[in-house]
Parts: structure tokens; C-alpha cells; sequence
């Protein structure tokens, strides 16, 4: 069976369990499968996704449904969801119960700190790969690091952001 | 305005239904525009008392530590915990119905008018930005690895193995994990 599904289910069945820190630190790899092994969609158009994502309310898993939206419609969007979300919800369902044994427990608070900066990696990866997609020209990249740094140094609501730097496009100041 | 009880009975009162898990979710979904956490501690502590500001603090740090969205695994974790199975199903299903009929809507939008060279512009900006925002929250992440050099290091390494060398996730995770965990527990206490 060579539909493109069953390789995207397969993957977000296997990431779901590795996704430490949410979908963000398992960009890279998406993007990898998505773009370079399966050839599914152009880096470009992985970004686009992503960036209609963050425009969504809600997790910040929005992006796997866009990717099976755009690979098999509807049915893809709710396919992908569920194989991404059923591993680690199953994990929590189950961990849940148990977790108030351990909680202190000296081990758990070693597997917190040891798994901090391979998700700080993993993220900086996503990060890097992202803005290489989407930097097309110079004033793309200067506007990534002005947002980089109007939200490092202040408390501007997010969306805000998003609108504003979507107009910017859209008149012709950047892009 | 109605008096909050002063008894006992508070807790028992607190105990959100099948339905009150799908709504109360739902509300923390369709409001949760550029970050959902705010949103859920509001409805869970504030507005449905559902659980304690210190019970909250402690469902997130478990979710924190699970693989998976942070916020789809307090759905669980919070519905599991007062109705069980259905319960956990309920409050996932109440999460993630509106954002991800929200998502594809903008992206059926997008579709159709990708080829307009406004609308193009537009979300390549948009695009740029939405790079901000990972940027931004992986420097936070990192943040606290600063002058500890043997976490950087290995923050560095995981950079060059996954977006230098570009190796398969599966195969790279569990051995920098590991690797990390241990070397941190012997190297720095």
C-alpha cells in the first residue's frame, strides 16, 4: 500500500512518544519525513503551515492536523491527530495514577534535569530550520529578529504580533 | 450572585460532570490564541475551582515531564482524575474539536488564495514570525543551562546531531537522553 497516509500515521504514532516539550521539538524531525524522505511538501510550504498553526487558538500541536489536512484532507487532519495524541495521552492516562508515589522520588527530579537541555536542542533545531525556511529575503530575516526581540524584552500579546507582522507582508513593507 | 458554599460540600460541588470536562476544555481551546496555559489555570482554578492553584502546579509539572502537549495531557490527567477513562476522552475531545476545525478552516483559506501575491506576502511575514516565537521560547528553555557547561555542551550536541547532521529523531533521542540523565547525575549535583 503506497498511500501517503499510512507512512504519516506511522510517524506521528512514533513521535508522539518522543514529542519532550510539546510538537515544537519534533519539527526536525517532522520536516525531515515530511519534506526529505516522503517528499510530501517543499520546506516553504512546511513553514506555512507551521505559521498557520501558530495562528490558531488552542495547543500547540496544531500543525500535525494541517500537515495530514494537507497531505489527505479532512480525514488526513483527523488521522494524523489522533495517532499523534493517543501514545502520550495513553502514557499520561496511565502515569497519572501512579505519579503521586514518586513525585519526590530522587530519580524523577534526575530525568527532568537530564532531559532539559536535549529539548533546549531539540527546540534550537526547530528554531534554526524554521527561519531557514522562511527566511526568503533580508527583510524576512530582520523581521524575525525584531519579533525575536520585541518578545524577549517585552509582554506584547502574542497575536498582536502575528496580525501585525502579517499587514507588514501584505502592504509590501516586507517579503 | 450566588454565595460560594462555606462547608465542606465545596470539594464535592467542584466535581466537574462528563459534560462540564467537555465544555470547561472546550472554552480553554477556542480562547487559547497564542498560548493555551494562561487560559487552562484560569478556567481550572479560577472560574470552574476545579482544582487548587498548588493541585494545578502539580498536575503541570507531571505533564511537563510526559512526552506529548502539555495542555493534552492535563486534559487527561485532569478528566482521568474525576471521571475516569470517559472522563480524560471527554476533556481531550472538548480541547482539541475547535482548534482543529479553527486550523483547517485557515488553512482552507490559504489554499485558495496562496497564488494572490497580497495574501502570499502575508504569510510569508506571518511565516517569519511564527519562526520568532520558536526562537524566542527555545532561548527561554535554555536560559537556565547558561554557565553550566556540560548541559550547554550537550544542548550544542544535540543541535549539530538533529539540525547539522539532521539525524533520524527515534534513533538520536533516546541515546542523548540517556546520555544526558547520566552524565548529569555524576558530573553535576
Amino acid at each position: 500500500m503506497n498511500h501517503p497516509l499510512l507512512p504519516l500515521s506511522l510517524l506521528f504514532l512514533q513521535m508522539s512518544l518522543l514529542a519532550f516539550g510539546g510538537a515544537n521539538s519534533i519539527l526536525p524531525e517532522l520536516q525531515r519525513q515530511v519534506v526529505d524522505v516522503h517528499h510530501l511538501m517543499t520546506p516553504h510550504t512546511f513553514a506555512a503551515l507551521f505559521a498557520l498553526a501558530q495562528a490558531a487558538p488552542g495547543p500547540n500541536m496544531m500543525v500535525i492536523s494541517l500537515i495530514g489536512w494537507n497531505v489527505a484532507g479532512l480525514s488526513g487532519a483527523i488521522l494524523t491527530m489522533v495517532c499523534a495524541v493517543t501514545p502520550s495521552s495513553v502514557l499520561t492516562f496511565l502515569v497519572a495514577r501512579a505519579w503521586y508515589r514518586f513525585r519526590d522520588a530522587p530519580w524523577r527530579r534526575a530525568i527532568q534535569r537530564g532531559l532539559l537541555p536535549v529539548t533546549a536542542g531539540l527546540l534550537l533545531s526547530s528554531a534554526a530550520l524554521l527561519i531557514k525556511a522562511t527566511t526568503l529575503d533580508w527583510s524576512l530575516g530582520l523581521l524575525t529578529a525584531a519579533v525575536t526581540v520585541l518578545l524577549l524584552t517585552t509582554r506584547i500579546h502574542p497575536m498582536l504580533v502575528l496580525g501585525g507582522a502579517a499587514v507588514l507582508g501584505a502592504v509590501g513593507m516586507v517579503g | 450572585m450566588a454565595s460560594p458554599p462555606s462547608d465542606g460540600i465545596r470539594a464535592s460541588n467542584n466535581r466537574p460532570t462528563i459534560t462540564g470536562l467537555f465544555t470547561g476544555f472546550f472554552m480553554i481551546g477556542v480562547r487559547g490564541f497564542g498560548g493555551v496555559l494562561p487560559w487552562a489555570r484560569r478556567t481550572i482554578v479560577e472560574e470552574r475551582q476545579w482544582l487548587s492553584a498548588a493541585e494545578f502546579t502539580e498536575v503541570l509539572g507531571l505533564c511537563q515531564f510526559l512526552p506529548g502537549g502539555n495542555i493534552i495531557n492535563v486534559s487527561v490527567a485532569v478528566g482521568s482524575r474525576f471521571r475516569g477513562g470517559p472522563g480524560a476522552v471527554a476533556a481531550i475531545l472538548g480541547l482539541m474539536l475547535a482548534p482543529v476545525a479553527i486550523v483547517i478552516g485557515l488553512g482552507a483559506i490559504y489554499d485558495q488564495f496562496a497564488e494572490q501575491p497580497v495574501v502570499r506576502r502575508a504569510f510569508a511575514s506571518l511565516a517569519a514570525a511564527a519562526s520568532a516565537f520558536v526562537l524566542t521560547a527555545s532561548l527561554k528553555i535554555a536560559a537556565p543551562l547558561r554557565g553550566r557547561w556540560l548541559a550547554m555542551a550537550i544542548a550544542a550536541l544535540t543541535f549539530v546531531a538533529i539540525a547539522v547532521i539532521r539525524l533520524p529523531l527515534p534513533l538520536a533521542m533516546p541515546v542523548l537522553a540517556v546520555a544526558s540523565i547520566l552524565l548529569l547525575w555524576w558530573f553535576e549535583v
